[in-house]
């Protein structure tokens, strides 16, 4: 894993101390409000209804034990014992006071982890398939090129007021588990005639105007990748809307201009931005991708993982649900749910951090990824440990055999802490996955992905949820509106809208309902809700959603017959 | 027609605490939003917000929020207001705990 150099510790350093005396000088009075705000953002401090929230970064979702094992000590010692885990791989503190934030930000540096560029309209965390180094069906590691972007873009001079904030996504594995689709850049890895080069997508993106992102470069070679990356962001930083918030976002660029122009800019762009790179990108590149370089993995017999597997139904129930195929013989990928039936998605607490770090370090080879669905990832478990692994998750709250399933849940904060919500997420998705959890059929029911979002920003992926909630303030009353169909993998699409919202009273039942509708319709038990979309389409749904206007409407077809 | 005044209260966040605070009618701020004071009249309250917006070493984000006449002091109007006056629903934390 990547560790800091000199240069690292020495720049987070001094960006903790301006912003520990900026702080200073907010509070003793020669800052404004309106000359702090900018400055607070740039280090991932936000304000929100009940308190300071500070984001931290923690880059393409990867940590060493001893990392989370201080995002514990910060969640206990200045906030109120527990952390929130985001769809950006990052870490939320909901309740940190103004005063502390600095000795946050030097406690974070003491393990080589920081927040800035987790705000304003900068290049924010680079995120990564969370199976990175790990999975079976990876081409390469995307850590390597993530941490070498993070490098190019963190305090980038020509990129620290652009138009709006700009998120890169990098994925190794065809199966694209990293949402590089609804990315203002996604990009990747690809393999073309044994040489590892890059596709890109440009112009994805959530929000008021969600956007599928188009491929804008089929294949970016290695060396020329940082400057190709650099074109784009700079032919978006000229050309992108700073007169409407609304529209400032590069995919409304690619989409008022068309890929086909920005793809002409940005090749101009690209010969001239070139030649500036002298090749030591490439080399700075090797030396962080030797410091990836994979454990040595252990050669041992699995016959402790067998035996539970064949006596211990509750293992065996999430091995099935919880465990993902690794690259190595004998290990496999370990996901702990987040995600506990009618628990906060996402959240853990400082004990449940400690649990985590010490089963990584013992486990694990000491690594642990945060995933964009909002869970904590084992990547390199050695299946023979896995048993005990397991008895420790259970005994932590952390053992729920759910990944995938309808109560894995992708909640944002929504109102109970985001200042810019419309409604709660959060309750909503406690709700659906406790009443599903009654019912015990989401193992049946099988893979099904469930996004909320408590406004139209999409922080909770609404739009790429095969069952889609957004919730909204209709007349000063919370209300849900539902899409379906949504797809976040390779074949990422869209949500459709059913048709009019629900209120919070009704929207565990519609689901409910469309979880039923799908059970009815499908041909078998293998055909998952997103196939089974796709074959029948959004009719059977509306029709079972909305009886007294599929009943009107048979009406006034028999009237006009 | 300009739209009725309808009654508010001064709002926004501690500086140092980031926690939410009302104005009183003595010109101190109260986490209580039964102890704020209840403005009716228009011309008040934008006089009222100005000298609260300028009170910049105590708060920050101050606004005027819809607020009805209760029987122990001001209620929301609206569900946001209620979540600020009383802290998260996901867990006793917040206001509520306090």
């Amino acid at each position: 894993m990547y560790r800091y150099d000199d240069f690292d510790a020495a720049f987070v350093a001094e960006r903790n101390r301006q912003f520990r005396a900026q702080v200073e000088r907010r509070i003793d009075g020669s800052l404004t409000e309106e000359e702090f705000k900018p400055l607070r953002l740039m280090n991932g401090l936000y304000l929100q209804l009940h308190a300071y929230m500070l984001r931290v970064a923690i880059p393409y979702g990867t940590l060493r034990s001893a990392q989370m094992t201080q995002l514990a000590y910060i969640a206990d010692k200045w906030d109120k014992g527990y952390g929130h885990f985001t769809t950006r791989q990052n870490i939320q503190y909901n309740w940190p006071k103004l005063r502390d934030i600095p000795d946050m930000l030097d406690a974070l540096a003491e393990v080589e982890m920081h927040a800035i560029q987790t705000s304003g309209n900068t290049i924010r965390n680079v995120t990564a398939d969370h199976f990175a180094g790990a999975a079976e069906d990876e081409v390469a590691d995307p850590r390597p090129v993530a941490e070498l972007i993070r490098q190019w873009s963190t305090d980038h001079p020509e990129f620290q007021f652009m138009p709006r904030k700009f998120k890169i996504a990098v994925t190794g594995s065809p199966n694209d588990r990293a949402v590089t689709a609804a990315h203002d850049i996604g990009i990747r890895i690809v393999e073309r005639d044994g040489e590892i080069g890059y596709q890109v997508l440009v112009g994805g993106g959530l929000g008021r105007t969600p956007m599928i992102g188009k491929v804008i470069s089929d294949f970016v070679s290695g060396d020329d990748l940082l400057p190709y990356l650099e074109a784009i962001v700079s032919v978006w930083n000229v050309l992108g809307r700073r007169d409407n918030k609304f529209k400032s976002r590069i995919k409304i660029t690619v989409h008022e201009h068309g890929i086909d122009a920005i793809r002409d800019l940005v090749e101009e762009r690209f010969a001239e931005v070139k030649p500036l790179f002298s090749g030591v990108d490439q080399e700075m590149l090797a030396a962080i991708t030797a410091q990836f370089a994979a454990p040595e993995f252990r050669q041992a017999p699995t016959d402790a993982y067998d035996a539970a597997y064949e006596s211990d139904p509750t293992f065996r129930a999430w091995a099935d649900t919880n465990l993902f195929a690794h690259r190595a013989d004998g290990y496999a990928i370990a996901q702990i749910s987040l995600k506990a039936h009618g628990e906060t998605p996402g959240d853990a607490t400082s004990e449940q951090m400690r649990v985590m770090a010490d089963l990584a370090e013992r486990f694990g080879h000491d690594e642990l990824r945060i995933s964009h669905e909002q869970n904590v990832v084992l990547p390199h478990v050695h299946k023979s440990d896995l048993p005990e692994v397991h008895k420790i998750l259970k005994a932590h709250r952390l053992a729920t055999a759910n990944i995938g399933l309808v109560s894995d849940i992708i909640a944002c904060p929504g109102m109970d802490y985001c200042a810019l919500a419309t409604a709660r997420s959060i309750p909503i998705a406690q709700q659906i996955a406790t009443r599903f959890d009654e019912l015990k059929i989401e193992h049946e029911i099988g893979d099904l992905k469930i996004k909320i979002s408590g406004c139209i920003n999409a922080c909770g992926h609404h739009h790429v949820g095969h069952i889609g909630i957004l919730g909204l303030d209709r007349a000063g009353v919370e209300n849900y509106q539902v899409t379906l169909g949504g797809d976040h993998t390779e074949t990422a699409s869209l949500g459709e809208r059913t048709g009019p919202g629900f209120s919070a009273d009704e929207i565990v039942g519609a689901v409910e309902t469309i979880v039923e509708t799908y059970m009815s319709e499908r041909e078998s038990a293998e055909e998952t809700f997103i196939q089974t979309y796709r074959r029948v389409g959004m009719a059977p749904f509306k029709a079972a959603l909305y009886p007294e206007k599929a009943k009107a409407d048979a009406e006034a077809r028999a009237n006009a017959a | 027609m300009p739209r009725k005044f309808t009654p508010k209260v001064i709002t926004g966040n501690a500086l140092l605490e980031g926690d939410v605070v009302y104005l009183a009618a003595d010109d101190s701020w109260t986490r209580e939003l039964s102890q704020a004071e209840l403005i009716t009249d228009e011309a008040d309250a934008q006089v009222r917000l100005i000298d609260a917006q300028a009170r910049v070493g105590e708060v920050t984000g101050v606004y005027l929020a819809d607020m009805a006449e209760g029987e122990t002091g001001p209620e929301p109007t609206h569900f946001r207001e209620d979540f600020r006056r009383t802290g998260p629903s996901n867990y006793f934390l917040g206001k509520q705990a306090s």
